[in-house]
């Protein structure tokens, strides 16, 4: 049976898109090395529209309002700006009531597209760009560790990682944060109260690495203007044993936490980055997004019992195995890193790698 | 041996959900249509994969392994038609459930007329509205134009105006959509489907066409004010939705070609399969059929003289289910759990499991909680289709269910549910049927697969049902009567064709069971007492008694009462759910 691969590794090629949301311009070049605060592609997008009834502000109909107005789609417009003016010796004006972007003219109206703001599409990751994909963005190819996580706020950024875990069981809490950590990445454990998202922003951090949080937090935690990344999911879970061996061993370094959603379509979830020189003696070796369930994958377990926890598969059971819960599944015999050998449903697994 | 009145073509059916696909063989045997095998795969349609067709080539290779049959050639694509050799079918039917919860944006003039009706059709498919503009909207249109661009809907929907009624108002909202669907960048057009009055369908080809992904034209939902007729607007939407779910996710193009088009929404399927059965055998009862999956909980009900399909993804058990907190406490879903569950153990539940929607309950533990969640969505979505049941169903009590007979069920839940008592007490605690009804599992979910095949082949779903390949669990009795707990409200005999009998007393508050094996009848006599309604009016019941038949679990008297209410006293509750179990061999 196929596995889904879920990524934590040491040391790997990793090939990433970035595509702004709407169509723009690509500042990126081929070939150039991007740091990741680097912005690739940029796109305006209007806040909000407006629709300018020209034909009945002049008196006239549809057809004799789209000679009279001046402008066409493209034009940029100050606030003010003549958009079109009637006949005769009281002629009525139009004026563009805002600055902005003239959308569309037509039917003796004119739509405006006003508050413009701009989306800056950053590369995410230290690497070199190896494709560009005209008016979206980019693909960057970079080299170094890789931790995927399971929730993200939406948000990216980058920083040197600081360790406050002790233990993969650890509980952060907003005591164990200071003006110190300011833009640092926060290697946190579970988190369980508000204050501690609070004063993560207090402090300015660039980016929580948490194991799990609590559900009820999530609302304020889409909120934070920095990333977090959930390795685990929701309540008390412990960070599984290879994420934290690999980000804790890695502190210090500089890490991009991008903490984009999970969209399980297109295949993006959140991931830390962590940048690493090209080894002379050793090509990172590529990412495999599949791979078929064998005694001696490496698998996480996904649902209980023993959920979050690493171990390797031993064999593969036969036909289908009746579980404690009553139902039949394919399963594997597992042993899992604290010695406990159990039987799991391959489809509660995900492969390590 | 019967005499064949088909030409033997096989039909292979595929149905891809969001977590499983399932390939299901049909085929002639001794002159008549049987459901042969079924093989399952891992649904495809999400990375790392991003292409159904792989799930659905991994389904066939499983029943191909099963049947010990080739069904694809070396390079993995189905052999069609059949070969001299035995290898491949004639043909294939697909239906699709997988996909992302398609966004949709209603369009219509009256809140209660074509914006209800709009909604009713809207509901008939995998959809989730999120942005409704009516003719009583305030908004200025640049307000509905960014309203509509924030919502970025998949889908517009635009019902309103009787045919040959006024055009102008309609004529007015079409100029929000147009001048959204132009701003939007080309891959998140829209797909259009108007479904107004008729006499501006071609203006709105004309206005709309460029902008649209898609413009699909269908039949008014509401000719006249005094009428609505969904059915052909269902039918253009369940199209629409084949081709919006091509346009986002790759290999749907592929089970187009093979099946020669005949790709349904599953919803769709099965409630084209419900309407044909409500025609061909119902009575004065309704026939139901619900099923909760990982994508949605569908309810589909036949009446005589009309039907109802309502698709709630809100509902589905997959990565929309921390959204089922929106509309139940926690202490309402665990008031469901035979074990003593923390508040915060289900909030922890709710939100892993939609992170991991395709993985199962390996525990006990994890099974109550599995069950609980699926009772409260099954029942929330019963009292939310129960809305557009036609007003003159029979019911023992206005505020009840109608009578069914039929219940079908499937789903992921269902299959989920270890035991046929498991998932019977799920359905009798969820939907809460009153009256005397058949409860039919259908382990296979073969019933929307048969409402797809029944469009090349209309004999197949008839011979197929008929055959015994769905689980009867067994005829429930439910009487609906006031009393108090333990009091007795029922005395059952129950006559086996040979003539032996067996006997039963129900009270209240309790479920008892009369043995009744799948295929056997009998003639059951009800002694109802204290007023207990089972659908022949109070305290009655046809005096030669009525024919019942048997099932997984024989004849079930469920006397706890309709509506169900459970003891408030959570170790009471709960001692009595495990009885309530234990009872139905599910414990």
């Amino acid at each position: 049976m196929q596995a889904p691969v879920h990524h934590i590794v040491g040391y790997a090629s990793i090939v990433r898109q970035r595509l702004l949301p709407i169509p723009g311009a690509v500042l990126a070049r081929l070939n150039q090395k991007v740091n990741p605060n680097d912005v690739i592609a940029e796109a305006s997008r209007g806040r909000e529209h407006l629709l300018l009834n020209v034909a009945q502000a002049l008196g006239v109909s549809p057809a004799a309002a789209d000679r009279l107005i001046k402008c066409k789609a493209g034009d940029r417009l100050a606030a003010n700006a003549e958009i079109a003016v009637g006949s005769g010796l009281f002629a009525r004006r139009v004026l563009a009531p805002r600055e902005g972007r003239v959308v569309l003219t037509g039917e003796g109206q004119v739509l405006m597209s006003v508050g413009e703001t701009k989306i800056e599409l950053r590369a995410g990751l230290s690497g070199t760009v190896i494709e560009l994909i005209p008016n979206r963005g980019a693909v960057i190819q970079a080299v170094g560790a890789l931790a995927q996580g399971v929730w993200g706020n939406g948000r990216i950024d980058t920083g040197a990682m600081v360790n406050l875990m002790e233990q993969p069981d650890s509980v952060l809490d907003a005591g164990r944060l200071d003006v110190s950590m300011r833009g640092m990445v926060i290697l946190g454990g579970i988190v369980k109260d508000a204050e501690t998202l609070k004063a993560a922003a207090e402090v300015a951090v660039r980016g929580l690495i948490l194991s799990s949080l609590y559900p009820s937090l999530l609302p304020l935690a889409r909120e934070m203007r920095y990333p977090i990344v959930l390795t685990e999911g929701f309540g008390p879970m412990p960070m599984n044993s290879a994420a934290y061996k690999l980000l804790s061993t890695n502190a210090k370094r500089e890490v991009t936490v991008n903490a984009e959603n999970r969209d399980r379509y297109s295949g993006s979830c959140p991931e830390v980055i962590i940048p690493l020189p090209v080894s002379a003696e050793r090509q990172p070796p590529a990412l495999r997004d599949v791979e078929t369930f064998a005694p001696g994958i490496q698998v996480r377990m996904r649902r209980p019992p023993s959920a979050g926890m690493i171990g390797s598969i031993t064999a593969l059971k036969p036909g289908l195995t009746a579980f404690p819960s009553g139902l039949r599944a394919p399963a594997a015999e597992v042993k899992l890193e604290n010695g406990e050998t159990v039987i799991a449903p391959l489809i509660n697994l995900e492969v390590i790698g | 041996m019967a005499t064949s009145l088909i030409d033997g073509n096989s039909v292979l059916a595929v149905d891809v959900g969001a977590a499983n696909t399932r390939a299901v063989l049909f085929d002639v045997v001794e002159g008549e249509y049987r459901f042969v095998a079924s093989g399952s795969a891992p649904s495809t349609a999400q990375a790392p994969f991003k292409d159904v067709s792989e799930g659905v080539r991994n389904a066939i290779a499983h029943l191909q392994d099963i049947l010990g049959r080739s069904l694809l050639d070396n390079s993995r694509d189905l052999i069609l038609p059949s070969q001299a050799d035995g290898s491949g079918v004639d043909g294939l039917a697909v239906t699709l459930s997988a996909g992302p919860t398609i966004k949709a944006a209603l369009v219509g003039l009256l809140a209660e007329v074509s914006l209800e009706s709009g909604r009713r059709l809207v509901e008939s498919t995998y959809a989730r509205i999120v942005e409704t503009i009516g003719l009583n909207d305030r908004r200025k249109t640049e307000q509905q134009i960014d309203a509509l661009l924030r919502a970025q809907p998949d889908l517009i929907v635009i019902t309103g105006g009787t045919d040959g009624g006024a055009a102008r108002s309609i004529q007015k909202l079409l100029e929000p959509i147009g001048l959204a669907s132009f701003i939007m960048p080309a891959e998140k057009m829209p797909a259009i489907l108007f479904a107004g009055n008729a006499k501006l369908a071609e203006e709105v080809k004309s206005l709309l066409g460029g902008f649209a992904s898609l413009l699909h034209i269908s039949p008014n939902v509401r000719p006249s004010l005094e009428t609505e007729d969904i059915e052909p607007a269902s039918r253009e939407l369940a199209r629409m939705v084949v081709e919006v779910r091509k346009r986002q996710m790759q290999g749907v193009d592929t089970l187009q070609a093979w099946s020669g088009g005949h790709t349904f929404p599953t919803a769709y399927a099965a409630g084209r399969m419900v309407r044909f059965l409500s025609k061909v055998y119902s009575a004065d009862k309704g026939i139901l059929s619900v099923d909760l999956g990982t994508s949605a909980a569908i309810i589909a009900a036949g009446f005589k003289h009309t039907s109802t399909l309502n698709v709630y993804p809100q509902f589905g058990l997959g990565e929309n289910l921390p959204a089922l907190l929106n509309y139940a406490s926690l202490e309402e879903i665990l008031r469901w759990s035979p074990l003593d569950i923390s508040e915060g153990a289900l909030r922890d539940y709710l939100y892993q499991k939609s992170l991991y929607p395709a993985s199962i309950a390996a525990t006990q533990e994890d099974l109550a909680l599995s069950q609980a969640v699926a009772r409260q969505a099954l029942y929330l979505a019963m009292q939310f289709a129960q809305r557009d049941f036609p007003r003159q169903a029979r019911r023992i009590k206005p505020s009840l269910l109608p009578l069914f007979e039929p219940i079908l069920a499937g789903g992921g839940a269902l299959s989920d549910a270890s035991r046929p008592g498991h998932g019977l007490l799920l359905l009798l605690d969820a939907l809460q049927p009153a009256g005397v009804t058949t409860v039919i599992l259908d382990q296979n979910n073969l019933l929307p697969l048969l409402g797809a095949a029944a469009e090349q082949n209309n004999i197949l779903p008839i011979q197929v049902l008929e055959s015994g390949a769905f689980l009867s669990a067994g005829t429930v009795i439910a009487p609906v009567v006031s009393a108090s707990f333990g009091v007795p409200i029922l005395r059952a005999v129950l006559t086996y064709e040979n003539g032996t009998e067996a006997r039963a007393d129900l009270k209240y508050g309790t479920i008892e069971t009369l043995p009744l094996s799948s295929g056997e009848t009998g003639r059951l006599k009800l002694q109802l007492l204290h007023g207990a309604d089972v659908g022949f009016g109070a305290g009655r019941f046809p005096k030669g008694g009525i024919q019942v038949t048997g099932g997984a679990l024989g004849l079930v008297f469920d006397g706890r009462g309709r509506p169900l209410e459970l003891p408030s006293d959570p170790v009471r509750r709960r001692e009595l759910i495990k009885k309530w179990l234990w009872t139905l061999g599910g414990g």
